[in-house]
């Protein structure tokens, strides 16, 4: 038995939207297997995981807060991806952000002011871009793989992030624990709707973020630049487009994009630096990208979908006993399952059961 | 003596890298790149860990690791060579899968010591003042990473079928053309990645720290991706590179030892830092990476029939 592929005349637009749903239901059926191999009951352990942590509002605004860097973090990735960028440290740019972005509050924690918040978040969006300056310079001007450097920028930032917090950072206060000084009110992002729940304005950003840049793709020259770009180099350079700008339009937005998630992520959810800031949102913002289809509607949908994963680890774990870790393995068979969907968009699949009908096939050609 | 203790940790610290860097290296000289060298090593590490717990025996253990990395690489060769998929997302996932997986596989071994793989006395050479405790009283991984290299090399540059795996990564159309099997040459190649960085991992739960740690490639597998473009797809010069940045990373533990004033966070750094310079000196010069780069390395192929 083999595996064939036949180019589609044309591109399935059927496939295009079925695609991902036949990926999220491939993963719920492995991941049933996994839970029945683990000795859960998979029907039962699928519910405590994907179902129960939409039942109740407090914890809508739960998957509010985790959907929002995600979002943030995987549009701004969307942008690199289609432009043939590979930004994979946006981890790192995420804590850069969270740090530069925290210095008023903990620096300067005696000055009070209501322009204090919005100063952070446009510190700490800069923070991350300029962090994802230096693998956009060594690509452009070095020729360096930028998949490999902004990986390795994201151990120095956690590494930097820690020996700021076990040093100068140290809360005074703080019982010797390694955590920073509590943020001041008004450095907090405020929640949307406080009766309810902590959701706060990050979510909105991340729709502001996503709606701009659905925007930018579809209806501006800039979008049109990032496709072309992105799928032909030597196309884009008859255009007149310049690959070695995209690369910097592109680490820019997205670094500015996971630096904000960063300090909105510091400021609204958890209220000081700690050495452990991300439950690696900038690696699931990866997987929220694809699912996403690399289009910022897409992301928002696909968001929600991976931070229900993170909400449904958290509760399983109490629920049923399982180990956090699977959220992880859910994660990562969703990217699995995701990818090899997207195969039938371009392609019709065959399977070819006997080599006797292969052979004949060769001769006939 | 100290010289001779430290030159003996640095080769422990590089003997991973280069193993995985070795596989990889194959790999993509086959055209394929797979960016899941992080998640087959912490899968290769969990793997061996649990079959020396559960046989005793170190050496079940390296086994278990070798077809761990091996079995856990054919899902990225499903992916990109059957349904070809994108090859740096796919291997981007098989990390990010490896990861969660081996933490949860892992999770039970927390903290129980770890069984370790005995060292090797090769009888008389092992004598020689100097070189003979540094290169002839190792573990069994450190000889296999010689055996690897020059078998790879030879392998590479001096047999037919490494001829045809060369000519695949740098025009998988004419080798098609040819008559090669380009789609299971890819495989294989994919699959003897897979079961090195395996063994890299196994080296890390049994001989580097014998026990289980979650995530205790730390970056490791990325680092011997960039080993790769170092060597600029040289086998000999991977084993070279690997025991500069071996030597780099024990440096810093020595240097955090003596308590030399610097931050030892910025001395756990240093790898990271140097993999990133290394990476510019060895790419600045367009030309010559373009000349040593398989020609086909990250493109997907499809044979027309």
């Amino acid at each position: 038995m083999r595996i064939e592929l036949e180019k589609r005349p044309q591109v399935s637009k059927l496939f295009g939207f079925v695609s991902p749903l036949l990926a999220l239901v491939l993963t719920l059926i492995a991941g049933s297997i996994m839970f029945a191999l683990l000795g859960k009951d998979p029907v039962g352990a699928l519910d405590a995981f994907f179902v129960e942590p939409l039942l109740e509002v407090w914890s809508l605004h739960e998957l509010a807060i985790k959907a929002a860097p995600l979002i943030l973090i995987a549009v701004g990735l969307s942008v690199c991806y289609r432009s043939n960028n590979w930004n994979i440290g946006a981890e790192g740019q995420f804590t850069i952000g969270a740090i530069a972005g925290s210095i008023l509050p903990i620096v300067f924690y005696d000055w009070h002011s209501p322009i204090v918040l919005p100063l952070m978040l446009i510190m700490g969006a800069t923070g991350g871009a300029l962090f994802a300056a230096i693998p956009a310079l060594l690509k452009a001007h070095f020729n360096t793989n930028e998949i490999l450097t902004s990986l390795m920028l994201v151990y120095i930032a956690q590494l930097f992030l820690d020996w700021l917090i076990r040093g100068a950072w140290r809360d005074p206060k703080g019982f010797n624990f390694p955590v920073s000084r509590d943020f001041a009110p008004e450095a907090v992002l405020p929640a949307i709707w406080e009766e309810s729940g902590r959701a706060h304005w990050a979510f909105v950003l991340a729709i502001l973020a996503a709606i701009l840049i659905w925007f930018m793709m579809r209806y501006t020259l800039k979008g049109f630049e990032i496709v072309v770009l992105g799928q032909s180099e030597r196309a884009g350079r008859f255009a007149g487009f310049s690959s070695r700008r995209m690369i910097w339009f592109s680490f820019l937005l997205s670094g500015a994009l996971a630096g904000l998630a960063g300090i909105c992520e510091v400021s609204g959810s958890i209220g000081h630096l700690q050495p452990a800031i991300s439950p690696g949102y900038g690696f699931t913002a990866i997987i929220v990208a694809f699912l996403g289809r690399l289009n910022p509607l897409g992301i928002t949908a696909s968001g929600l979908v991976l931070a229900l994963t993170y909400l449904g680890g958290e509760a399983a774990q109490l629920s049923i006993g399982v180990s956090d870790k699977v959220t992880r393995v859910f994660q990562g068979l969703l990217l699995f399952f995701v990818l090899s969907c997207d195969t039938l968009i371009f392609y019709r699949i065959r399977i070819v059961w006997s080599r006797v009908q292969a052979v004949t096939g060769k001769v006939a050609q | 003596m100290i010289f001779e203790a430290i030159l003996l940790t640095v080769i422990t610290a590089a003997t991973p890298l280069v193993i995985a860097a070795f596989g990889e290296l194959v790999t993509e000289r086959a055209g394929v790149l797979n960016l899941g060298v992080e998640g087959m090593m912490i899968m290769g590490a969990v793997g061996a860990f649990a079959a020396a717990q559960a046989t005793g025996s170190p050496y079940i253990g390296l086994l278990a690791g070798i077809a761990t990395g091996a079995v856990f690489s054919l899902f990225f060769g499903f992916l990109t060579l059957t349904l070809v998929t994108n090859q740096v997302a796919t291997g981007l996932s098989l990390t990010i899968l490896g990861l969660g997986a081996s933490g949860m596989l892992g999770e039970s071994y927390v903290g129980i010591p770890g069984i370790k793989v005995p060292q090797v006395y090769i009888p008389y050479l092992s004598e020689i003042p100097f070189i003979g405790p540094v290169l002839f009283h190792q573990d069994l991984v450190f000889y296999l990473s010689i055996v690897l290299v020059i078998g790879i090399n030879w392998f590479l540059f001096k047999s037919r079928s490494g001829l045809k795996l060369r000519a695949i990564g740098d025009n998988h159309g004419s080798a098609h053309a040819l008559g090669i099997d380009v789609i299971r040459t890819r495989y294989l190649a994919v699959m003897f990645g897979g079961a090195c960085a395996g063994l890299a991992g196994a080296q890390l739960s049994l001989v580097y720290t014998p026990q289980w740690v979650e995530n205790m490639a730390a970056g490791r597998g990325w680092i011997a991706l960039a080993l790769v473009v170092f060597a600029s797809w040289r086998p000999w010069r991977v084993l070279a590179g690997g025991y500069l940045f071996g030597a780099v990373s024990i440096g810093q533990l020595h240097a955090q030892a003596f308590g030399i004033g610097i931050p030892s966070q910025f001395l756990s750094m240093l790898p990271y830092a140097a993999t990133i310079v290394v990476l510019i000196i060895i790419s600045h010069n367009r030309r010559t990476t373009l000349i040593n780069t398989p020609a086909s390395l990250g493109k997907a192929f499809v044979p027309d029939r």
